[in-house]
């Protein structure tokens, strides 16, 4: 058992989305994240997913969003060299005064971005793979995490490869 | 100009439908008027859940698309149990469903509900019109969808306005439906092909184990051909009877929970499963680990997803299970006789054959046997769930596809009397029986309504036992007797028929179930049987719920 990120691209109509993840519920398999966007095709969307389970059950996961019409091509794609990223915006408490300063530091060792100040509040911007987030978040925690907001796991492969419709 | 409704029945025809089952409603009233005209037939049921399996009843007995049509709200409602019959048994049909105007469409509008919603899970793909434009193209792919690959129901939603709207179009003369994301593989991979046929020159024990894709790819011939061929046995799943004819010498019968045990020993005892168009089931199965324990196994399927699915599988081969069976028998170019496995097959077959107390009593087998040698095989026999369904797939001697129909993987009472319904339109020629319990036949008995408005003959033989047998029966073997509301008052079907117009003759004496059989095939019209049979017949042999298949109990044999 361990999390696999699918590559899924989609036709790009109504309801898809919907297909895609109540095909995970009802079949019982767990999404641990989701990320949605359009993609370089105007009539394609690109979905991508990390859910965990072992080989069978992800195995049959790929199988059973490869039936769903409106799924055009589905890749594993933990194995292969690619570049992940995920988004979190996190609103800490900031008292004028030291600790400030210290979050500024932290923010900076993150390369995270500070994108609003507010006078007993402010919010940074950070993008990374999951461990990096993962980390600043816990680091930031001391201050009082008011509010996290994130994004679902992106990912792309290195070099000239690219998960692509096979037409 | 043309409305939507004119589309749809114009696009209808185009896919060469000739027969629709619905109910109207007010949503669909532009399409009912355009239904008016039209020489489409319709066939007004009394419940939309009967429109559904008619339209099933219909597909299964002709391998064509089988179509209903409903309005919104409650009518798309009542098609779910149908539709989910369909989509587990893998039976093309279209569902037809009117909807509220787009303009109301999310706003709780009176009998709107969200059907697209609400079949997700349960078709193999459906699409809400939102646009009249779209209609020509989406009835064509929804055709296109439904009949190909493995088969499933497709449903259309149609807001009113997307009916009534009137646009320029015609429908084009030869579209191809191109879909990138559904392009189903029918020829098998001939390496994997050629593996398989080694395996079975290795094998000294091998078994065909076949089910429903062998019928719905029409690959009954190919099947029989193979296995007489090589000499191997064939045992097949509910759906796959009639696949072979039921007294050919390597024909096994059903396995599985009420399978028979020479078929459940041979499974257990083979070396070589070669499975065409199944699921392993956990009906056929039993407990997982020990089902074909001792066997590597050739999983062909034309369902990637079905292949490795409960089962880990030696060779898998995903395409058409004609086509593969075809290829199969074109590249093998040795013989090998596995005469000891099919001796040691005999033995079973004699020590334990399928047997019934023949002591007079009117027993629900001995109404199925008897049907059985009226018939000699011939006929559409379509059957309700439960005792019935099993002692039929038990005791009637089919000896063709697409004559047995029945509800195998959601198990719906009720589905036999409409699809009976259906299987006749399909195939007018023939004698349509449904073998119903006096349980399964009350859950749409209204359609009496609908068999007598045109004279459809279908008749009805109802295993009456005042029980839900088959529940009963568990109930006296793990739950102590506790009948626990499952017994059922007597009703006098028979009047129940007249009332309707229909003729009927209730059977308590087993010297006149032959007779009484006889009058119901002579009727002209629909015909209901009532047979008052032994109360606590039960279905065996039988797997008790997980134990291994080869752990059968009861059954007269021993």
């Amino acid at each position: 058992m361990k999390p696999h990120t699918l590559s899924v691209l989609v036709e790009n109509k109504p309801g898809v989305l919907s297909r895609v993840t109540g095909l995970f519920s009802r079949r019982g398999f767990n999404i641990e994240s989701l990320a949605v966007g359009t993609c370089e095709e105007p009539d394609m969307s690109r979905i991508t997913i990390v859910c965990i389970g072992d080989d069978a059950q992800i195995e049959q996961v790929m199988k059973q969003l490869n039936k769903l019409i409106d799924v055009i091509k589905v890749s594993d794609i933990t194995e292969n060299d690619r570049v992940e990223r995920e988004l979190a915006l996190i609103k800490v408490t900031a008292e004028p005064g030291s600790s400030r300063a210290e979050i500024m530091q932290i923010a900076s060792i993150f390369r995270a971005q500070i994108i609003d100040v507010g006078s007993r509040t402010v919010v940074l911007s950070v993008t990374g793979d999951t461990e990096k987030i993962d980390a600043l978040e816990k680091l930031l925690r001391q201050y009082g995490v008011k509010e996290l907001v994130r994004t679902g796991k992106i990912a792309i492969l290195r070099g000239t490869k690219t998960v692509k419709s096979a037409k | 100009m043309k409305t939507g409704a004119k589309i749809l029945i114009e696009g209808l025809q185009r896919e060469g439908v000739e027969t629709i089952f619905g109910y109207p409603g007010g949503v669909v009233l532009p399409i009912y008027d355009e239904l008016y005209n039209s020489s489409l037939r319709h066939i007004l049921v009394r419940h939309e859940q009967a429109a559904a399996h008619a339209a099933d009843g219909f597909a299964r007995a002709s391998g064509r698309v089988g179509v209903c049509l409903a309005t919104s709200g409650p009518g798309a409602c009542n098609l779910v149990t149908g539709i989910a019959t369909a989509y587990m048994d893998s039976v093309s049909i279209v569902a037809l469903t009117g909807q509220v105007p787009t303009s109301l469409l999310g706003n709780d509008a009176f009998q709107e509900s969200d059907i697209t919603g609400i079949t997700l899970p349960i078709t193999k793909h459906n699409y809400l019109v939102k646009r009249t434009e779209e209609l020509g193209h989406v009835i064509r792919e929804a055709f296109y969808i439904s009949r190909t690959g493995r088969p499933g129901p497709v449903l259309i939603d149609l807001p009113k306005d997307v009916s009534t709207k009137e646009i320029e179009y015609e429908y084009p003369e030869s579209e191809q439906v191109n879909l990138r994301g559904y392009q189903p593989t029918y020829r098998g991979h001939t390496r994997q092909i050629d593996k398989a046929i080694e395996m079975m020159m290795e094998a000294e024990r091998p078994l065909l184990y076949v089910g429903g894709g062998v019928i719905s790819s029409n690959a009954s011939a190919e099947l029989v051909s193979l296995a007489e061929m090589m000499g191997i046995p064939v045992t097949t799943t509910l759906m796959g009877i009639g696949a072979i004819p039921c007294d050919h010498p390597l024909n096994l019968g059903m396995l599985g929970m009420h399978g028979t045990r020479y078929a459940n020993y041979a499974v257990t005892e083979s070396d070589l499963l070669i499975a065409i168009g199944v699921r392993f089931d956990d009906r056929v199965t039993g407990k997982l680990d020990t089902f074909a324990s001792q066997a590597r196994i050739i999983h062909v399927d034309i369902d990637p997803a079905e292949i490795g699915k409960n089962k880990r599988v030696d060779v898998p081969i995903v395409g058409d299970s004609r086509a593969v069976l075809q290829e199969m028998r074109e590249r093998i170019q040795k013989r090998k006789e596995y005469e000891r496995w099919l001796s040691r097959i005999r033995t079973w077959k004699e020590k334990f054959p399928m047997r019934y107390p023949r002591d007079g009593v009117l027993r629900p087998q001995f109404v199925i046997e008897q049907l059985s040698e009226l018939l000699a095989g011939e006929g559409i026999i379509v059957s309700e769930v439960g005792q019935n369904q099993m002692w039929t797939a038990q005791y009637y001697c089919f000896r063709h596809p697409r004559t047995w129909i029945t509800s195998g993987g959601l198990g719906t009472m009720g589905y036999g009397f409409p699809a009976a319904m259906g299987a006749h339109f399909a195939r007018p020629d023939q004698v349509v029986f449904d073998i119903a319990g006096d349980g399964s036949f009350q859950m749409n008995i209204q359609e009496l309504g609908t068999v007598s408005h045109y004279q459809i003959p279908v008749k009805v033989a109802i295993l009456n036992n005042r029980f839900l047998g088959m529940v009963r029966q568990w109930q006296e073997l793990f739950y102590d007797r506790r009948y626990s509301y499952t017994e059922l008052p007597a009703v006098d079907f028979v009047k129940i028929a007249n009332a309707y117009g229909i003729d009927g003759m209730r059977v308590e004496d087993s010297k006149d179930v032959k007779p009484a059989l006889q009058a119901a095939i002579e009727t002209d019209g629909p015909f209901i049987l009532d047979f008052r049979v032994e109360r606590e017949e039960n279905v065996f042999p039988m797997v008790p719920a997980g134990a291994a298949i080869n752990e059968m109990i009861g059954g007269y044999s021993e």
